[in-house]
C-alpha cells in the first residue's frame, strides 16, 4: 500500500499599502513613472537623511491587524534588517522584528481557521533593471520606501486550495478596508510559501523549504503541487529534504534552489535608532475599530436575509466593497433587489467588457442606474435599448440623465403605440405567404413575422409586446 | 581691530551696526584660512563661491532689515559631516571624497534662515570616529597650542580653527565627546545639547542614538547664540524633541547662587593627570566663590560607560555606514568582477583603518549568537546609566567633572594604543549615553602649556542651566580669552 503524505504549508504574504506617499518620506507611491523620478534624498538613503513615519501607514496597519483579529502592540517599534543588495539604498531595510504592530490573529476560510503569527510594517526595496545588451544593471528606486505589510501565518494550510482561499480572504478584507488593491500580477500582493511534507500520522513537522517569486493564484497552486511532489519523491526514495530557499519559475512550472540554510544571511536585526517607539493610544485604537467596515461575509449574509436574493448572488455582489455598496444604493433608489443583483452581476460586467473597462475604474451613479433598471424591467424600455442606455451611462464622462437619454433617442415603448400598430400592419401586408401559412395552422410562422417587425422597430419594443399585437392583428 | 579676535556675538553686533559687512567678515575668515590653513590642517575644504553667495544673501537680508538674529552675517565653519547644499560633505573619508550633499542639514538651513553664513568645512576624524583628528583622509589636524600635539577629536578641525582664529565659531558633532573633548584640548568652549535638542537631519550618522550637533566657540555666549538658532524640533527628524525652553542667550544671567554642583568622586581619582585635577578643582573653587554649593556624588556606573558606548556606537555605525557601498555615490573600486567584489573592494579602498575596525566590531556585536551577550546587555546598561543620572540629578542641578583625564596627547601616540584612546573617553561618553547636555569650558593649562577643560553636565533638557554655570565661570575668569601664539612660532617653522 502506498504511503500517504500530508502537506504542511505556512505563508508569508506581502501587501503593498495604497497610501499616496511612501512610508518614511513624502514621495509618491504611484506605480510606473520613469526610473528614479519618485525619489528624494530620504528614500535614496543619502548620507544624513532620516526616516519619519507616515501616520497613514500606521493607521492602515492597525486597521489591517484588527481585521485579521490580531492583538495590536501598544508599544510597537521598527528594527533594521541589514543586508547588501543594490536595490536597497541604505543597505538595510526598516522593518519590524522584535515588536511587530500585530500578533496572534486568525482568518477563517470556509470552516477552517488559519492562525496569524504576526503582521508587521516595512519598506519595499527598489528594483534592478538589467540591460538587454551588455552586462549593466540599473537600479530604480521609485518603489524603494513604498509601505508594505507582511503577514506571517502559522503552518496551518494542508493544500493549495486553502492557500488560495486565504489569499482571497485577505484580498477581500484589505480591499474592503481600502488599504491595498492586492493585485498579485502587479506585485501589490506577493506570497512566499513555506512547505514541508510528513507521513500521515506523524506529529513532527518535516524539513521545510521556502519558495519565492510566485506571482499569481494559479502559480501558487502549481508551486505548491510541484514542491509537494518534489519533497515526497525525495523522502520516498529515502533522501532528506534540504532546508533552503527556492525560486519559482512560472514558465517551466518548476523551482530551483536559491540558497541553503547554511548560506542564509545574518540580518543583524537591531532596533531602528532613528524612529522612536510608537505608543498607540486607546483613542487611536478605538477610532480604528470604529472605522472597520462591514466585511464581505457579514454583508453577504445580510443581503440574503434583508433583500431575499440568492446566496450565490449575494456572494458575487460582495466580492468588492464598491459593488456591494452600489447594489444597496441602487435598491434604495427604487430598483427591485433581484433586478439590481442581476444587472450588477450580468449586464454591468458584460457591457464594461465590451467597453474594455475595468470594473474597478467605473462606478455609475446609483440613482441613474436604478432608473434604468426600473424602466427596462418595467417594460417601458426594451431590453436592447436598456443595454444601449447602460453602455452610454457607463461610458459617460459628464453627469448622465437616463430619462433624458431615453427621450432624446425615442426609446420609450409607450410613446410608440401607434408606430407599433403601423409596423405590424405593414409587415402583415408585405408577407402574405407567412400570413397564409399561419392561418393554415403553421403557427410557427408568427416567429418570422415578429422578427420582421422587430427589425423595423429597431428594438423600440419588446418581443412580448410585438407578439401580443401580432397575434391580435392576425385574428 | 582684527575681525577674527571678535567673538561671534560681538561680530554680529558690528555687522548689525553696519561697522562691518557680512562679505567683509567672510573674507577675513577666508584670508585666515588661506594664510595659515595649511599649517593646522583645520579645514577639509573652503569653497569660497557658495560662501560668498551666502554672505551676499545675508547682507541683503540685513539691508532689508529681515535678518533679526544676533549672528546675522557671521561666518560659521561647518564640520565636514554636516550637509551643506551643493558643497563637499565628505566626513573626511576617501569613500565620500567627491560627494556633494544635494540638501542642507536642518541646522545649516536654520543658520541660513538666520542670516548666518556657512563658511568652509572643517577637518575631523573619518566619519567622526576618533579622539585625535588623525584618521582624516586629509591628514591629521594639529593643535594650535602645540603643533606637535593633536587637537582632540573628532571635531578637531573645528576646535583648532576656533582656537587659532581661523574661524569665528563652528558647528561640530558629538557622539561620545567629539565637541567637548577637542574644545578642551584646544582651549575653546564647546557644547553638546540634550539629545533631540538639535535636529540630526543632514548630519551623516555615526551612532544615531548618541549623535548631536553642537557649537564650538570662543565662549559660552557664542555657544548659546548658536544654539538659539539651530535648536528646536524638526519634522525631518523623528528623534528631535520639542523641549519647552528656548532663548539660551537671553537666559544667561551669571547668577548661580545656591546652585548645587555635584562632584563625582570617581572622576577625580586615579588615571586623571595631576594638572587636569588641579585645574578642574580650581574651577570648582571658582563656582563656589560665585555662590554655588558643591555636593559630593558617587557615580559608580560611570566605569561601564566606555564599553557600553563602544558596543552601541559601533553597532549603529556598522549599519549606518553600510550605505557607502560604491553603488550610488562616492568611491567605487575600479576593478571588480562580481557584485560581491564591487562591495568589498569599494569599502576596503574607501574606508580607513579605524573606521573598518569599528564597522567590524559593530558587525560582530550584532551578529546572531552575540546580540544578547553584547548589544542587548549594553542597551540594558545604558538604561542603568540613564537611571543613575536621573537619580543623581535629584541631588544636584549640574555635575562637574574633567572633560578628559589628560591634556592633548602628542601626534601619533594614540592610534598605536587604541584601547588607551578609547578609555580616555570615559568622562565624555556618559552624557551621550544618557542624552544629557554637556559643556566644556577652558579652565587652565598643564605645565606644558596645553589647555585643560572642565565639563558641566545637566539633566535632560537643562541645557540653559548648564550654559549659565559656564557663563558665570567665564564672567569670573579669562581662560577662555587666552589665545595660542601663532602656530608658526610654536612649531618653529615659517
Amino acid at each position: 500500500m502506498p504511503e500517504r503524505w500530508e502537506t504542511v504549508i505556512g505563508l508569508e504574504v506581502h501587501v503593498e499599502l495604497s497610501t499616496k506617499s511612501k512610508i518614511f518620506c513624502g514621495c509618491s507611491t504611484a506605480f510606473g513613472g520613469s526610473p528614479n523620478t519618485h525619489c528624494c534624498p530620504v528614500c535614496m538613503g543619502l548620507p544624513g537623511t532620516l526616516p519619519v513615519l507616515n501616520q497613514k501607514v500606521l493607521e492602515y496597519a492597525v486597521r489591517a491587524g484588527l481585521a485579521l483579529h490580531c492583538t495590536i502592540d501598544r508599544e510597537t517599534r521598527f528594527d533594521r534588517k541589514n543586508y547588501f543588495y543594490p536595490d536597497l539604498p541604505k543597505a538595510y531595510q526598516i522593518s519590524q522584528l522584535y515588536r511587530p504592530i500585530a500578533r496572534n490573529g486568525y482568518v477563517d476560510i470556509g470552516g477552517k481557521r488559519i492562525r496569524i503569527h504576526e503582521m508587521h510594517m516595512e519598506e519595499d526595496a527598489g528594483k534592478l533593471i538589467h540591460s538587454d545588451y551588455g552586462h549593466e544593471t540599473y537600479p530604480d528606486y521609485n518603489r524603494a520606501g513604498v509601505p508594505l505589510l507582511e503577514i506571517v501565518s502559522e503552518p496551518d494550510f494542508r493544500d493549495g486550495a486553502e492557500v488560495v482561499a486565504y489569499l482571497e480572504k485577505i484580498r477581500s478584507l484589505f480591499t474592503y478596508l481600502g488599504i491595498s488593491d492586492c493585485k498579485m500580477q502587479e506585485g501589490s500582493m506577493r506570497a512566499d510559501v513555506n512547505l514541508s511534507v510528513r507521513r500521515v500520522g506523524d506529529t513532527e513537522y518535516g524539513t521545510r523549504t521556502e519558495t519565492k517569486n510566485i506571482n499569481s493564484l494559479r502559480a501558487i497552486e502549481h508551486a505548491i503541487e510541484s514542491e509537494r511532489s518534489r519533497q515526497i519523491h525525495i523522502l520516498s526514495g529515502g533522501g532528506a529534504v534540504v532546508q533552503e530557499t527556492r525560486h519559482w519559475n512560472d514558465d517551466t512550472k518548476s523551482s530551483t534552489a536559491m540558497r541553503s540554510k547554511e548560506n542564509a544571511p545574518d540580518y543583524r536585526y537591531f532596533p531602528e535608532p532613528d524612529l522612536p517607539v510608537i505608543h498607540i493610544s486607546e483613542d487611536f485604537l478605538q477610532t480604528a475599530r470604529d472605522s472597520l467596515p462591514e466585511f464581505a461575509e457579514a454583508r453577504q449574509a445580510r443581503f440574503v436575509s434583508e433583500y431575499g436574493i440568492p446566496e450565490k448572488d449575494a456572494a458575487r455582489l460582495t466580492v468588492r466593497r464598491e459593488t456591494a455598496e452600489l447594489f444597496e444604493a441602487v435598491v434604495s433608489h427604487g430598483a427591485e433587489a433581484r433586478d439590481a443583483a442581476n444587472w450588477l452581476i450580468v449586464h454591468v460586467p458584460h457591457v464594461l467588457k465590451t467597453l474594455s473597462e475595468n470594473v474597478e475604474d467605473v462606478t455609475p451613479d446609483a440613482a441613474e442606474l436604478a432608473e434604468l433598471i426600473r424602466s427596462t424591467e418595467g417594460g417601458t424600455v426594451s431590453r436592447a435599448d436598456g443595454l444601449q442606455v447602460l453602455e452610454a451611462l457607463l461610458s459617460a464622462e459628464r453627469p448622465f440623465r437616463v430619462a433624458d437619454y431615453i427621450r432624446e433617442h425615442g426609446m420609450s415603448v409607450e410613446n410608440d403605440e401607434s408606430a407599433l400598430e403601423d409596423v405590424i400592419r405593414r409587415v402583415i401586408e408585405a408577407n402574405p405567404k407567412a400570413v397564409g401559412e399561419y392561418h393554415s395552422g403553421k403557427t410557427k410562422a408568427i416567429g418570422f413575422l415578429i422578427g420582421q417587425a422587430m427589425k423595423e422597430l429597431k428594438g423600440k419594443s419588446t418581443p412580448a409586446a410585438v407578439h401580443e399585437r401580432m397575434e391580435a392583428a392576425l385574428k | 581691530m582684527d575681525i577674527l579676535d571678535l567673538t561671534a556675538v560681538e561680530l554680529g553686533e558690528r555687522i548689525r551696526k553696519r561697522e562691518l559687512s557680512a562679505p567683509e567678515a567672510l573674507e577675513a575668515v577666508y584670508g585666515a584660512f588661506r594664510a595659515r590653513g595649511r599649517n593646522l590642517n583645520a579645514y577639509a575644504a573652503f569653497e569660497i563661491d557658495p560662501a560668498r553667495t551666502a554672505a551676499e544673501r545675508a547682507q541683503a537680508l540685513l539691508d532689508r532689515g529681515e535678518a533679526v538674529s544676533v549672528l546675522a552675517g557671521v561666518p560659521v565653519g561647518i564640520k565636514d559631516n554636516i550637509s551643506v547644499r551643493n558643497c563637499l560633505t565628505t566626513c573626511a573619508s576617501k569613500i565620500l571624497r567627491d560627494y556633494r550633499a544635494p540638501f542642507d542639514a536642518s541646522a545649516v538651513r536654520k543658520l541660513r534662515d538666520a542670516g548666518v553664513v556657512p563658511a568652509g568645512t572643517l577637518n575631523m576624524d573619518e566619519f567622526a570616529m576618533g579622539s585625535t583628528s588623525e584618521t582624516s583622509c586629509y591628514g591629521p589636524v594639529r593643535n594650535p597650542w602645540n603643533t606637535g600635539h593633536v587637537p582632540g577629536g573628532s571635531s578637531g578641525g573645528a576646535a583648532a580653527a576656533v582656537a587659532a582664529r581661523e574661524c569665528v565659531c563652528a558647528l561640530g558633532s558629538d557622539t561620545g565627546g567629539s565637541v567637548r573633548q577637542p574644545s578642551s584640548y584646544c582651549g575653546v568652549t564647546g557644547f553638546k545639547p540634550s539629545y533631540g535638542r538639535v535636529s540630526r537631519y543632514g548630519l551623516v550618522a555615526y551612532g544615531s542614538s548618541l549623535d548631536q550637533i553642537g557649537p564650538l566657540a570662543r565662549d559660552v555666549r557664542d555657544c548659546a547664540a548658536l544654539l538659539d538658532i539651530i535648536a528646536g524640533p524638526d519634522s525631518m527628524d523623528a528623534t528631535s524633541v520639542p523641549f519647552p525652553d528656548s532663548g539660551f542667550l537671553d537666559a544667561l544671567s551669571g547668577d548661580i547662587r545656591g546652585l548645587r554642583v555635584g562632584v563625582p568622586e570617581e572622576c577625580f581619582g586615579d588615571g586623571v593627570e595631576e594638572d587636569v585635577r588641579r585645574c578642574v578643582e580650581a574651577f570648582l573653587d571658582e563656582l563656589k566663590r560665585a555662590g554655588a554649593v558643591l555636593v559630593p556624588l558617587r557615580l559608580p556606573f560611570i566605569r561601564y560607560a566606555v564599553p557600553v558606548y563602544y558596543i552601541l556606537a559601533t553597532a549603529e555605525a556598522s549599519s549606518n555606514l553600510s550605505r557607502f557601498d560604491g553603488v550610488k555615490y562616492g568611491l567605487r573600486a575600479e576593478h571588480y568582477n562580481t557584485m560581491e567584489e564591487l562591495y568589498t573592494r569599494s569599502r576596503s579602498e574607501g574606508f580607513g583603518k579605524e573606521v573598518q575596525k569599528r564597522i567590524l566590531l559593530g558587525t560582530f556585536v550584532l551578529s546572531s549568537g552575540y546580540y544578547d551577550a553584547y548589544y542587548n546587555k549594553a542597551l540594558k546598561m545604558k538604561q542603568m546609566i540613564v537611571d543613575g543620572f536621573a537619580e543623581a540629578f535629584g541631588r544636584c542641578d549640574v555635575i562637574s567633572l574633567p572633560v578628559s583625564p589628560t591634556t592633548a596627547p602628542a601626534l601619533g601616540s594614540s592610534l598605536s594604543d587604541p584601547l588607551k584612546m578609547y578609555l580616555s573617553d570615559i568622562f565624555t561618553v556618559p552624557a551621550n549615553l544618557a542624552g544629557l547636555p554637556g559643556l566644556s569650558v577652558p579652565c587652565g593649562f598643564d605645565r606644558r602649556g596645553l589647555p585643560v577643560g572642565a565639563q558641566l553636565l545637566g539633566a535632560v533638557g537643562a541645557d540653559s542651566t548648564v550654559l549659565n554655570v559656564g557663563y558665570a565661570y567665564q564672567l569670573a575668569t579669562d581662560w577662555h580669552k587666552r589665545r595660542p601664539r601663532d602656530s608658526e612660532e610654536v612649531s618653529g617653522n615659517a
